[in-house]
């Protein structure tokens, strides 16, 4: 089996943006569980955040294929 | 069978999973024009309008089945999308906000559905256009709600801001708007779904593989394949939610250029 060390460092990079998704759906929880009648305005909020940390971790993975 | 399907995989080892496979040959002929991904959205156009066309064409008040499936799914764009993020002026971006959720929706569930299975957003150039119409609509949106002097000045100078601050604010605000945000719309979308696909890849040809080997690992395969069937249904989680966080972000966009200050 052969392989590069790109998809290690892939790996180790996506811990950050894993830690910063539970971090956003932990924040979105915890808002809906005291007010749950703030659903509907941190839904987009929270699938915000959460777009824009996983977007880190895929730049990752184009990159552990490109280089 | 097996080289047809991947180019790979000829030897007879494991050839794991990677961009390669993403390469399909032509459909007819060395007509580079014809491949799998371009045929996909053809199919997807022709879907999309035959279904809407279907849904709306005998409207009812008391609407049919089909009718509200066409009618809920345009609802959930113009008021949880549209109306919530632009504001007052939202109507006349619904169509275009529709059109962008539709077709990347469809185009993104081809990845699991059998048979076709492959998810025509996964080759780049398809969430480029898409990323670079979404930079036409916004910017030329803004540039007629306020003026191309005012818009490009309130980009560049923040109004509200500190003198001083401008030096470290203005490149990094050129550089959001004119290219990280095309740039990161489009990768987002590709990547997750190149990402997605190559997931699936693992688990089914993985699973296949085993099933060749010695009695242990054909015991084993089942687990990957059964893996590999759980994961189809997490990738149809994640195909419906890009298609709305792409359709999100493009009205978040068109939201801030047409605002008056940012």
């Amino acid at each position: 089996m052969t392989g590069t060390l790109n998809l290690v460092g892939f790996g180790l990079a996506a811990i950050g943006p894993g830690i910063a998704t539970g971090l956003i759906f932990a924040a979105y929880i915890n808002g809906v569980a005291r007010q749950p009648e703030a659903r509907s305005v941190l839904q987009p909020i929270a699938f915000l955040g959460f777009a824009l940390a996983e977007a880190l971790a895929l730049f990752g993975l184009v990159l552990a294929f490109v280089l | 069978m097996r080289d047809l399907l991947r180019s790979g995989s000829a030897g007879g080892g494991f050839v794991p999973p990677s961009s390669n496979d993403f390469e399909l040959p032509p459909i007819f002929g060395h007509n580079i024009y014809t491949t799998k991904p371009i045929a996909l959205v053809f199919l997807s156009v022709i879907l999309i309008s035959v279904f809407f066309i279907l849904s709306s064409r005998k409207a009812a008040v008391v609407p049919s089945k089909l009718q509200f499936a066409g009618e809920s799914v345009y609802s959930f764009v113009r008021n949880d999308l549209a109306k919530d993020v632009i504001g007052h002026e939202f109507i006349r971006f619904v169509p275009y906000l529709f059109t962008l959720f539709t077709f990347i929706l469809v185009n993104n569930i081809f990845g699991i559905i059998p048979l076709l299975q492959f998810p025509s957003m996964s080759r780049v150039s398809f969430p480029y256009i898409l990323a670079l119409s979404v930079y036409l609509v916004f910017h030329s949106v803004g540039v007629r709600k306020q003026g191309f002097v005012k818009y490009f000045k309130d980009i560049m100078f923040m109004p509200g801001v500190p003198k001083a601050a401008y030096i470290l604010i203005t490149p990094l605000e050129i550089l959001t708007f004119f290219l990280v945000r095309p740039l990161t719309l489009s990768l987002r979308l590709f990547a997750n779904m190149f990402a997605g696909h190559l997931l699936l890849l693992v688990f089914i040809l993985g699973g296949d593989h085993l099933l060749q080997g010695v009695i242990g690992l054909k015991l084993i395969s089942p687990f990957a394949f059964g893996i590999g069937i759980v994961l189809t249904f997490f990738e149809f989680m994640v195909q419906c939610l890009q298609a709305y966080i792409f359709t999100l972000l493009a009205a978040l966009y068109i939201a801030g250029a047409l605002a008056d200050e940012h």
